[in-house]
């Protein structure tokens, strides 16, 4: 028996992972530890969102719109981010899977984005008596909107995939600039929108019977994004792929 | 009973509450049906042959 070390696998390992049918046969075995997570974390959070958490003291029970509005928030911003960075894994070692990670995460990254200006609106009518309000805040995850239908638009113009791909990569890259923007402009600008709750480094700013469902929330929905993407490029691949021989092997006789 | 009501009434905030909670919901299901119906429509395509003859 020969035995492998650990930096040969891990090399041999990524080697698989550029053979697209392997790829294809192995994810549909990770999406499962994905999507239980999700399902139990999000589970978690909305039901004692709604129920457990006592209302707030201030804003009684519409505040419980935090629990959809922070995670999907979070998630625009987490999805974008792991774009920027398939994108200059796609630029530089030519990874294809790269490229199609970024054209299966803007659709879900945008229906996020979406639901955060949509339920922020929401929440914003009965607090600060508006919908909406061009502040910067507002303003830049609304601009975080269009740069990923921008690149959903790019790569459904562009025939293509390779060509497509690359320039999805870079307007990925590129847009990037605007995830910091969002992420301090609570900090840089007066806005209406409230200062960060949570934080990394300096201890949140929350009760812990309010914040743990808020964590559980936002480690679902990132666990969703995985899964969601993680299937949106299976189908991206086998469309890339359908006159292929690996394809017909698995589909057509399989 | 009147726990539920007061549940559903959600200090009379309901209507907010629960379009936004609705709204996740829809959000969620369509990234999920969708790509599951890609997939299926895509394997009975490539099965029927549609992409052979070329």
């Amino acid at each position: 028996m020969v035995s492998l070390t650990m930096s040969k696998r891990v090399k041999q390992w990524f080697h698989r992972l550029g053979s697209l049918p392997y790829f294809y046969d192995v994810s549909a075995r990770w999406a499962i530890w994905l999507a239980v997570p999700a399902v139990v974390c999000i589970a978690y959070a909305v039901i004692a969102g709604l129920v457990y958490v006592p209302p707030d003291y201030q804003q009684g029970d519409v505040f419980r719109i935090l629990y959809v509005h922070v995670p999907s928030a979070w998630l625009s911003l987490f999805g974008y981010t792991t774009m920027a960075v398939a994108g200059v894994v796609a630029l530089v070692w030519r990874l294809k899977l790269a490229e199609i990670f970024i054209t299966a995460a803007a659709p879900v990254g945008a229906s996020f984005t979406f639901l955060a200006l949509v339920t922020g609106a929401i929440w914003g009518e009965p607090t600060w008596g508006t919908y909406w309000v061009w502040d910067a805040r507002l303003t830049s995850e609304l601009i975080l909107l269009f740069l990923y239908l921008g690149v959903i638009a790019l790569h459904q113009s562009i025939a293509s995939p390779r060509a497509g791909g690359r320039a999805c990569a870079l307007l990925s890259i590129i847009g990037a600039i605007n995830v910091p923007i969002i992420h301090y402009s609570v900090v840089w600008w007066t806005t209406l929108h409230q200062g960060a709750t949570l934080s990394l480094t300096g201890g949140s700013n929350m009760d812990t019977d309010m914040l743990w469902p808020l964590m559980a929330g936002a480690l679902g929905f990132t666990c969703l994004f995985g899964w969601l993407t993680l299937w949106g490029m299976r189908v991206q691949l086998l469309w890339r792929e359908r006159r292929s021989r690996w394809v017909m092997k698995r589909i057509a006789h399989g | 009973m009147a726990e539920w009501v007061s549940f559903w009434a959600m200090g009379g905030y309901a209507s907010y509450v629960w379009s936004a909670y609705g709204i996740a919901f829809a959000v969620i299901a369509l990234n999920i049906a969708l790509p599951v119906w890609c997939h299926r429509a895509l394997k009975r395509r490539i099965r029927r042959g549609a992409f052979t003859d070329d």
